[in-house]
């Protein structure tokens, strides 16, 4: 089931990365709350800027599905449709670290 | 997309005419905006307003050179912290060319579209942000005045009034009674009132174990209320009493003279008292004819627009965001999402929906956090949440996950305080 998701993930993430402006899309400006920008900044949450969309993409849906365990981020991700956590997950994939 | 260090590195050129030149150009092509209050709501919107369009020309206008952030100071009250650790500056933010108005804003004409500042000058806008917070309603609880918060302090903005009541605190003898009055919603920080009984009683174990606190409240439920009571039964046992409104618990009266807080049924005589009052939208927000009959701003969720004002956008804890808290996340998430709206907006574009987010870290004690979650969408007008979605840290959770979640609090103060001054 993740892998097929994953797999259809893969498909729409291949597409041209530049076509997506610096717009950040619903949601993703929340996240820069808890995510640093850079690895600075003292805390155990990690950056997002610059991953990987897949790994963040995987990481949002096992959160949004309850596979993995989160602290807040379980009950973030269920806020959001797959197709919302593929978006952010690009955009930050996007961004520089 | 540029990264945060290039626009530090193209800020410092920036930085020499940065500090509030009054901009006297004639017609140029830059649009204008101001943005009133530097709290965590106005300098991120500030900030990343620049970010997103570095041609606007941007002037935070706000009366403190150094903010003391809320989030955390009930800590300094706890002994645990430093009130320098709540302090912050402007000078990132002027490094990112953002112009800074160390002024306060006296009134807003909205014809001329233009904010006076009280040295006599005025500002242009094509768009007016106003992140104001919170001021106090000194006429809604009899006896609580402005001298009266000297004696009865609110520390319910942080700074002096943080330090008087730790002040209080510390001169307090072992046995001794603390009442926390805490208001009905509306009001900053809903959990606030809850965190700082913990993190007080946490104190008074460790020095004062015979004192006790009584939490008096305007309210029957409070945010993350199974939580605290938890924490509160297995860490402070017999130290901290919550009495509720339909037990008498709301304050009707004060007199710091004789040190009385009175409700209806009883008359305490406590040794410290925090009253935090009643709050309403910031003074600008009524200057600016962007609040309501409530005192605080109704707003489209879209762009947070003032829906009785054109050209002005209200964020923070000022606006009616629906389901939204008045928390610092709150504030820092829909600045981000006004910015994007704005930029659009003076670029001509429509702008598309978005959701928002918050979270919101509570400590128990400094090893023991707890969390509450929310994310919200726009529904015919008003913030509510999505369904499904958000809630608080699990009861009967291990201390390991309480670590982890104070610890997490520890680092979302460094992150987004990073995010809007550092």
């Amino acid at each position: 089931m993740i892998g097929r998701r994953a797999a259809l993930a893969a498909v729409i993430l291949l597409s041209p990365l530049a076509a997506r402006a610096a717009e950040a899309p619903s949601g993703a400006a929340a996240c820069s709350g808890c995510h640093a920008a850079g690895t600075s900044v003292d805390t155990p949450v990690p950056p997002l800027a610059g991953r990987h969309p897949l790994e963040l993409y995987g990481a949002l849906q096992a959160f949004k599905t309850g596979q993995r365990q989160g602290t807040i981020m379980d009950r973030i991700a269920k806020g959001f449709t797959d197709d919302e956590l593929k978006s952010i997950a690009e955009w930050y994939g996007a961004q520089k670290e | 997309m540029r990264n945060r260090r290039d626009f530090l590195k193209t800020g410092v050129g920036v930085a020499a005419t940065g500090l509030f030149p009054h901009v006297a150009i004639g017609q140029t092509a830059s649009p204008k905006v101001v943005v009133i209050g530097g709290g965590f709501a106005g300098a991120t919107c500030a900030r990343m307003l620049k970010r997103l369009d570095p041609r606007i020309a941007i002037t935070l206008v706000e009366q403190n050179p150094v903010f003391t952030a809320c989030p955390f100071s009930n800590e300094v009250l706890a002994g645990l912290r430093d009130i320098k650790d709540q302090e912050f500056d402007y000078k990132k933010i002027v490094g990112d060319g953002v112009n800074l108005a160390v002024m306060a804003a006296t009134g807003i004409d909205h014809q001329a579209r233009t904010v006076s500042l009280s040295d006599g000058s005025t500002l242009a806008y094509d768009r007016l942000v106003v992140a104001p917070g919170v001021d106090f309603r000194w006429d809604a609880l009899p006896g609580y005045t402005e001298a009266a918060a000297e004696r009865m302090p609110h520390a319910w903005k942080a700074g002096a009034q943080t330090l008087l009541l730790r002040q209080h605190l510390e001169a307090m003898e072992d046995g001794g009674l603390v009442v926390i009055a805490a208001p009905a919603n509306p009001y900053r920080c809903p959990p606030g009132p809850y965190e700082r009984a913990s993190l007080i009683a946490h104190y008074l174990k460790a020095k004062k174990p015979k004192s006790k606190i009584v939490i008096l409240d305007t309210k029957d439920a409070f945010s993350k209320q199974k939580l605290f009571e938890e924490g509160w039964k297995a860490l402070y046992p017999g130290l901290v009493e919550w009495v509720p409104l339909s037990q008498g618990g709301k304050v009707t009266s004060v007199e710091p003279a004789s040190m009385t807080v009175a409700t209806d049924f009883d008359k305490h005589k406590p040794a410290v008292a925090n009253i935090i009052p009643p709050q309403k939208a910031g003074k600008i927000a009524e200057l600016a004819g962007v609040a309501d009959r409530t005192g605080w701003c109704p707003i489209d969720p879209l762009t947070f627009a003032s829906t009785l004002q054109p050209n002005i956008h209200v964020i923070g804890d000022a606006a009616i965001a629906g389901a939204m808290p008045k928390s610092a996340f709150a504030a820092n998430s829909q600045a981000k999402v006004c910015a994007a709206a704005v930029a659009k907006l003076l670029a001509g574009g429509t702008v598309a929906e978005n959701k928002l987010v918050n979270t919101c870290y509570s400590l128990v004690a400094p090893d023991y956090g707890i969390t509450v979650a929310g994310v919200y969408h726009p529904v015919n007008g008003q913030l509510v949440d999505v369904e499904g979605a958000g809630g608080t840290s699990p009861v009967n959770a291990p201390a390991t996950t309480r670590a982890l979640e104070a610890s997490l609090a520890n680092g979302w103060f460094k992150t987004i305080t990073g995010e809007v001054f550092g």
